[in-house]
């Protein structure tokens, strides 16, 4: 039995540092996850083996826990972290750092001024005359026009671009059938 | 048949933990030599499933207690319950991501399939990247 316990350990410390040299390299996100799920399987399989040397029965609720919660991190980066924005693979510097923060507090201070202006036109709107509410989103509109909104629409849309990449894996949670050209037009414009 | 059944459990278990072991060891092989992420999916499959049961039944061959054996059951269970999602969360989104190299498919179904939908007709700007739309 020792003989059989030594192999298994010595078969199963090459599986997990095979998977790890994959994990290490994996071009993409999703390569990596496959690897840790391996590595993960190989966890189990090694707590399992301790388990069996020892006759220990006591263990074998670590075994339950990680087979519920191994898929949680394989289904979490699949699902929200597989695409990789370009240029996140490496390491930005200060001053490109900083010109992305100045550019967020930007369009986060210029998010706040529209949002005051709307809601004190909608005040302003409620107080004098009640019955047109339904008119105020278009002429909010139109007075963004009017005040330059479309430089502003064009620094946000790289940003808003990129978000709805990122976003793009867990958009669609209505069935199979649905998002047939969404992902073709994924795959084409590649 | 003045076997000691003791002794032919332990020989069974070893058996089966060598060949769990085997096949967590061919997964680390395949993953870190096969060239894109589906065959990657497809070797790291082996131990999650068959290479799992194979341990768990070497190990409760070994336990030999009743509560442990239907905990290992549950485990078993549990695994064939959660790896399909995760392999089918993760060869979508590689899909959608372009990680699938076309050129090593012998058989790509769901890009015709997609194709044909696009043909039958959508909106132009239904094209790129709208994935919300039915």
């Amino acid at each position: 039995m020792t003989a059989v316990l030594l192999t298994c350990a010595v078969l199963l410390t090459a599986a997990g540092i095979l998977a790890l040299i994959r994990a290490e390299r994996g071009p993409s996100m999703l390569d990596r996850t496959v690897a840790l799920d391996i590595i993960v399987t190989v966890v189990v399989a090694a707590v399992a083996l301790y388990a069996s040397a020892e006759r220990r029965t006591d263990v074998v609720p670590i075994l339950v826990v990680l087979s519920l919660v191994g898929f949680v991190g394989s289904t979490t980066i699949a699902r929200f972290a597989s695409v990789e924005p370009a240029g996140e693979g490496r390491v930005r510097t200060r001053e490109e750092i900083a010109a992305e923060e100045a550019e967020r507090i930007r369009a986060e201070d210029e998010a706040e001024q529209r949002r005051r202006a709307r809601r004190a036109r909608e005040a302003e709107n409620a107080a004098t005359d009640a019955p047109r509410p339904a008119t105020d989103p278009a002429e909010v509109r139109a007075e963004h026009a009017s005040h330059g909104d479309e430089a502003r629409r064009a620094e946000v849309v790289p940003d808003e671009d990129r978000r709805e990449h990122g976003d793009d894996p867990h958009v669609d949670e209505h069935g199979p059938g649905e998002h047939g050209p969404g992902e073709h037009g994924e795959g084409s414009d590649r | 048949m003045s076997w000691d059944w003791n002794v032919v459990a332990d020989v069974v278990a070893s058996i089966c933990l060598i060949g769990g072991a085997l096949l967590a060891l061919a997964a680390g092989v395949g993953v870190l030599r096969f060239p894109d992420l589906l065959s990657r999916m497809h070797a790291g499959t082996k131990p999650q499933v068959l290479g799992l049961i194979l341990v768990l039944i070497g190990l409760s061959l070994r336990l030999r207690s009743g509560a442990a054996v239907w905990a290992l059951v549950l485990v078993a269970l549990f695994q064939m319950l959660t790896a399909p999602v995760a392999a089918h969360l993760v060869g979508r989104a590689g899909y959608r991501t372009g990680k699938v190299r076309r050129d090593l498919l012998v058989v790509d179904e769901l890009t015709e399939a997609q194709d044909q939908a696009t043909q039958r007709g959508t909106p132009p700007e239904d094209a790129p990247g709208s994935g919300d739309r039915g």
